[in-house]
């Protein structure tokens, strides 16, 4: 019965469905915690989602192309500590653009090998995750890197700065989702990546370049993720060489949860973002609760899979899979 | 030409290209090196192999099924710290050395029931391996941290331990248990009903289906063989480390992962073997030591790694192009 | 043991509906022993319905199966399997990197203790069932090494793993060559002659002819009717087919053709098509006939630059270009419309819109942004030209018919306003209805001055819309005729490779 309203009020109900479970979980959080809903609070939950959040705006361009970024982890290790080592050495000035095309390399180099060689992008990218990892031991001599003068330098604004009372991180945030949902929804770059990522043989009858566009994704991946560093590097004022560990399945985590499928083709900027604040809603909503912190990892187990199942139920009209 | 192609050992190395590398390091290093080419050296490769060989025997099983399990780090450390943690509950304390017994067989078993919940789950909703398990690693390694509260256990009893200083002959016991685990999934997989099963399951789901094979169930075997395999792995590290850290097993889900592509099993599934696998986590492990053993960082072995897997990828699809016979798309 | 006077399989009033359509409209049908019993009917006719409800994959909502005279029930294959009843695929589905003999008892490996596989029984007991199909490799043979017409021998034997009553074979032929056609054959009569019933579904007259001892007609999901093959001809079993006479009307149109627009010289691909030249004029529509595999889709892939040619020239309005991506070739004003719609054509999910705008978009702006107006202009203005059937333009093109669907990858193409369309298999799993509408618009394209080439598989299509038929075999043009010289004969013997004088 319920399966069957579902697939008749149809699409409708399963794409906003991550919208439901978000107010659901903001308004349990809030009848549970009266701090959830401060102003404070809120803006503090969406400050410590910036970082995740920029990373997971590229990996949706990517994941719509077709492809997975499981390199963005290491990546982030690799452009954090090279901005923050160099940002003493020849001045954030330089320290930035230096970092900036360092990591753009990265991200060709993902696009090349994904992109004009047709690799599958989920071995590349496990590879590159290694091979930049490793990259970073060797640049820090495996040590961690900090800025001296934490105080004294412009740099700071980036992760610890407000612009009319907004944090910066927030600011830069909803900036570049904004572009990017922009770039994806109306401009013809965005109508390409959504075909190649659909039907990559009907893109290329239709003359659609699509090496050159999953190339691009890749780019865009990479650009995202030296902001990220940019942030990073800028709130803590130094780096640990690994400190990028674990945060490409966190950033798929909201990708996936956003409702984009892995299958490329489909899947909403903004979603992720909405995806991106549900996540850290959770941790911030457990964490008033005075549940552990690692709680977070638990329900997020719980909230990824019952999301996509129920968008899978949707698309097959039934709740449980036919196969015996 | 004739000769190569007659010669069987060479045709054996065709088929499994991963040895071939895997006898050059050998070579090079055994050359290179003063202290690779020695016994007891070989006795600790096999016993570095054996942590993430153990998973990726199960990781084979399930790649050759069309999945993939991104959760086993998280098991293999859940499954350490019940190891670790279960033989100083009160309860057990008057068991002597016994007391290693129950601990051990419900680490095992939660590594199971971790394997069977997310079986189950791919089985009955339909989502995909890779995002279940995806979830799966994240909410596990929670588990992990909640149940541990973010601390390490230390084993009390030195029985336990000292297990990993045992010896089989001129085998340590670790590496015999790697190895009898790989017999015993080799034999699985080429002889039994259910090994044969996994090949069509992954190679063509709906003839498998059509076929009568009860897929879901089938699957979640397979989930749950990986699950114990891990489960294994970690009780085993905890033993080589007298204790269980809450981050015990980070990561290796992509070593894992990137012995088994090594050793020519298809992330598409239908395709693949354990001598492949072994052929795989030898050439990491002896890559590993060898350049241990050269005092270079161990920063390199990641690059190096990194790139072996994207040029065996490269390799493998200039030599088996498709057959679509020059379409460009 | 089986009664010869009792039907082998017998369907009753057998009626299937899917979420809007009837699929089946009260289907008799039945199978005596060692008949052959043909069904027949157009795409979407209900034959694969029909089929699977056989098999055991979908159950009728009314109607009953009858299996020597009981009523049964299956709601696997297993089940049907269990029955007698076993169904050969279209599509081969066995296991690549699995031996023939596990493929031939896939599902039900012989087991010794532990669950080990008894490989003895297995081999032997395939390889005796190989033998039995006269097939020349052994079962322990991986499958991926076989040819595709072994694997389906493959797919055979398995059927003969049970004391099958009645075999279903969906169109058997798609894949094969004449002399593995002939072996194929030999099997179902050998099969026919142990007294298994044969149900053979295919759209091949001739070979149903051959076959047959009955032929049933589907059409539009409701039978049509039983006739018996030795006193029936081909014009009645088209005329239940497709409700009326087969239509081999020629194209009439008066011929008035302007200059060259394509022309190809020596264009040769080894292995694909070799030394092909040809050309066509604006307002004319060329005709490539040929049977599957023939060269006609590579030579379209080749001009719309997805391949490279060894050799040749192609000239476009009479300067040579070159051509090395579709970029180019849309350029230089090549359209392809492609053979497989859903693979090629289209983005399935994707609205229609944005479907027949995707080769342009980067030309459909106003600043940085797509142009939605002149995105909706072009789809309004080829939604009423095609007379396309779409709620919206937002629908995602998955979910239109077959036919709708052609029009939107033909709409697509058109708004490119290219100086040369090529369409290959243009009607292919299209009803009817919508087939006449193509053709017809192949036609005004063409008075409308576009050169057209169509690749067809078809004779009535390439009759009814060419003025210029180019017959090809094995890679190479064998003629080329105008459409008042053709002749049914002498094109069938073209495109199989008979060399006939031009006298003729």
């Amino acid at each position: 019965m319920l399966m069957t309203r579902l697939k008749a009020g149809g699409p409708a109900i399963a794409k906003q469905g991550i919208l439901v479970a978000f107010i659901v979980f903001m308004i349990a959080f809030s009848l549970m915690s009266d701090r959830f809903l401060s102003a404070d609070n809120i803006m503090s939950v969406f400050r410590q989602s910036a970082i995740i959040g920029v990373m997971a705006i590229g990996a949706t361009i990517v994941v719509i192309g077709g492809n997975l970024d499981l390199s963005v982890g290491s990546m982030l290790s690799f452009a954090t500590v090279l901005v923050v080592d160099l940002h003493d050495k020849i001045g954030p000035e330089l320290a930035i653009p230096v970092m900036v095309l360092a990591t753009l390399c990265l991200g060709a180099i993902n696009g090349f090998l994904i992109g004009i060689l047709r690799l599958n992008s989920l071995i590349v990218t496990l590879g590159m995750l290694s091979a930049i990892q490793g990259l970073v031991l060797i640049y820090s001599g495996g040590q961690n890197v900090d800025i001296v003068d934490q105080r004294g330098t412009w740099f700071a604004i980036f992760g610890r700065g407000a612009v009319f009372g907004i944090a910066t991180p927030i600011i830069i945030f909803g900036t570049l989702a904004l572009i990017f949902h922009i770039i994806m929804t109306t401009m013809p770059f965005g109508r390409r990546v959504h075909a190649v990522g659909g039907n990559p043989t009907a893109s290329v009858f239709s003359g659609i370049p699509r090496s050159r566009v999953v190339f691009m994704t890749y780019l865009i991946s990479a650009l995202c993720v030296a902001i990220a560093a940019i942030i990073l590097g800028s709130r803590v004022m130094g780096s640990q060489n690994n400190v990028g560990q674990g945060y490409e399945l966190q950033v798929l985590a909201a990708v996936i949860l956003g409702g984009t499928s892995l299958l490329g083709g489909s899947g909403s900027i903004l979603r992720t973002v909405l995806g991106v604040l549900m996540l850290a809603f959770i941790q911030n909503g457990l964490i008033l609760m005075g549940q552990p912190y690692y709680t977070q990892w638990l329900v997020t187990w719980v909230v990824i899979i019952v999301a996509v199942w129920l968008d899978v139920a949707a698309k097959r009209g039934r709740l449980f899979s036919p196969i015996a | 030409m004739a000769y190569f192609y007659q010669n069987p050992a060479l045709r054996w190395l065709m088929r499994n290209p991963i040895w071939g590398f895997v006898l050059i390091v050998f070579i090079f290093f055994s050359l290179a090196s003063d202290h690779f080419f020695d016994a007891r050296n070989f006795q600790n490769i096999l016993v570095q192999t054996s942590t993430i060989g153990l998973i990726a025997l199960g990781m084979t099983l399930v790649m050759i099924n069309g999945n993939i399990d991104l959760s086993v780090g998280a098991t293999l450390a859940l499954a350490a710290a019940f190891a670790v943690d279960v033989q100083s509950w009160a309860m057990f304390t008057t068991w002597g050395n016994w007391q290693i017994l129950p601990a051990v067989c419900l680490a095992l078993l939660v590594g199971i029931a971790m394997g069977a919940i997310n079986g189950f789950i791919v089985w009955k909703t339909g989502v995909d391996a890779f995002i279940v398990t995806l979830g799966a690693m994240l909410g596990i390694r929670g588990l992990v941290f909640v149940y541990t509260g973010e601390q390490s256990f230390y084993a009390m009893n030195f029985a336990y331990s000292d297990f990993s200083a045992l010896s089989v002959g001129p085998l340590p016991v670790l590496a015999v248990i790697f190895l009898l685990c790989v017999l015993a999934v080799h034999w699985l997989l080429s002889r039994t009903v259910h090994g044969r099963n996994t090949y069509a399951v992954g190679g063509n789901r709906e003839a498998a289906v059509n076929a009568g094979i009860r897929v879901g169930p089938h699957m979640m075997i397979n989930f749950m063989i990986i699950g114990f395999l891990a489960a294994l792995s970690g009780v085993l590290l905890s033993t080589q480390m007298g204790a269980a850290t809450p981050n015990l097993g980070r990561d290796y889900e992509l070593w894992v992962i990137t012995a088994v592509v090594l050793g020519g099993t298809k992330l598409t599934g239908g395709k693949g073997d354990i001598i492949g696998t072994l052929g795989g986590v030898l050439a990491i492990g002896i890559l590993r030591n060898g350049m241990n053993l050269m005092q270079v960082p161990a920063f390199y072995v990641y690059v190096i790694l990194g790139s072996i897997l994207i040029a065996v990828l490269f390799l493998d699809k200039r030599f088996n192009a498709s057959t679509d016979g020059g379409l460009r798309l | 043991m089986n009664d010869p006077r009792e039907p082998a399989l017998r369907l009753q009033g057998i009626v299937k509906t899917f979420p809007g359509v009837r699929a089946l409209d009260g289907v008799d049908f039945e199978v005596m022993p060692g008949e052959v019993h043909a069904l027949l009917g157009e795409n979407g006719a209900g034959k694969s319905t029909l089929m699977k409800v056989l098999a055991g994959m979908y159950q009728p909502d009314e109607g009953q199966i009858i299996i020597a005279g009981q009523p049964v029930r299956m709601t696997t294959p297993i089940e049907a399997k269990a029955q007698g009843v076993v169904l050969i695929h279209q599509e081969l589905s066995l296991v690549p990197e699995m031996s023939a003999a596990e493929n031939i008892y896939l599902g039900e490996l012989p087991r010794r203790s532990l669950g080990r596989v008894d490989w003895k029984t297995l081999e032997e007991r395939s390889n005796a069932i190989l033998t039995r199909l006269k097939c020349k490799f052994r079962a322990e043979v991986t499958v991926a090494h076989l040819s595709i017409a072994n694997q389906q021998m493959v797919e055979i034997a398995r059927a003969l793993t049970v004391d099958a009553r009645v075999v279903v074979f969906d169109e058997p032929t798609a894949s094969l060559t004449d002399a593995e056609k002939v072996v194929l054959f030999d099997i179902i009569n050998d099969l026919k002659a142990q007294g298994v019933g044969i149900v053979y579904i295919s759209h091949r007259m001739d070979e149903i002819f051959t076959l047959s001892d009955r032929i049933t007609v589907l059409r539009d999901g409701a039978y049509r009717g039983t006739l018996t093959t030795a006193e029936t001809n081909e014009d009645e079993v088209t005329r239940l087919m497709i409700g009326r006479s087969l239509d081999l009307s020629r194209n009439e149109a008066p011929r008035d053709f302007g200059k060259t627009m394509l022309e190809v010289q020596k264009l040769t691909c080894p292995g694909l098509f070799e030394d092909v030249s040809f050309s066509v004029r604006a307002g004319e529509v060329v005709g490539f006939y040929g049977l599957v595999g023939a060269g006609r889709t590579e030579i379209a892939e080749t001009l719309f630059g997805l391949r490279v040619p060894d050799s040749g020239e192609i000239r476009i309005d009479g300067e040579p270009v070159a051509i090395s991506s579709p970029r180019d070739a849309i350029a230089h004003g090549i359209s392809l419309v492609p053979e497989n719609r859903k693979e090629q054509g289209l983005v399935l999910q994707m609205t229609c819109r944005d479907n027949m705008t995707l080769p342009q978009v980067q030309n459909l702006t106003t600043g940085p942004f797509v142009s939605q107006s002149a995105e909706l202009a072009i789809f309004d203005q080829y939604r009423d030209k095609l007379a396309i059937k779409t709620p919206s333009w937002r629908q995602s093109a998955g979910v239109l018919s077959g036919g709708n669907q052609q029009k939107i990858v033909i709409g697509k193409w058109l708004s490119m306003q290219p100086r040369v369309l090529i369409v290959d298999e243009p009607t292919r799993g299209i009803d009817v209805g919508s087939k006449s509408e193509i053709h017809q618009l192949l036609r005004d394209l063409a008075a409308q001055g576009y050169a057209v080439i169509v690749i067809s598989s078809e004779m009535p299509e390439v009759l009814r819309v060419s003025d210029r038929i180019v017959a090809m075999y094995h890679g190479r043009i064998m003629r080329e005729f105008t459409i008042d010289e053709v002749t049914e004969d002498s094109l069938v013997q073209a495109i199989s490779g008979i060399k006939t004088t031009e006298a003729a």
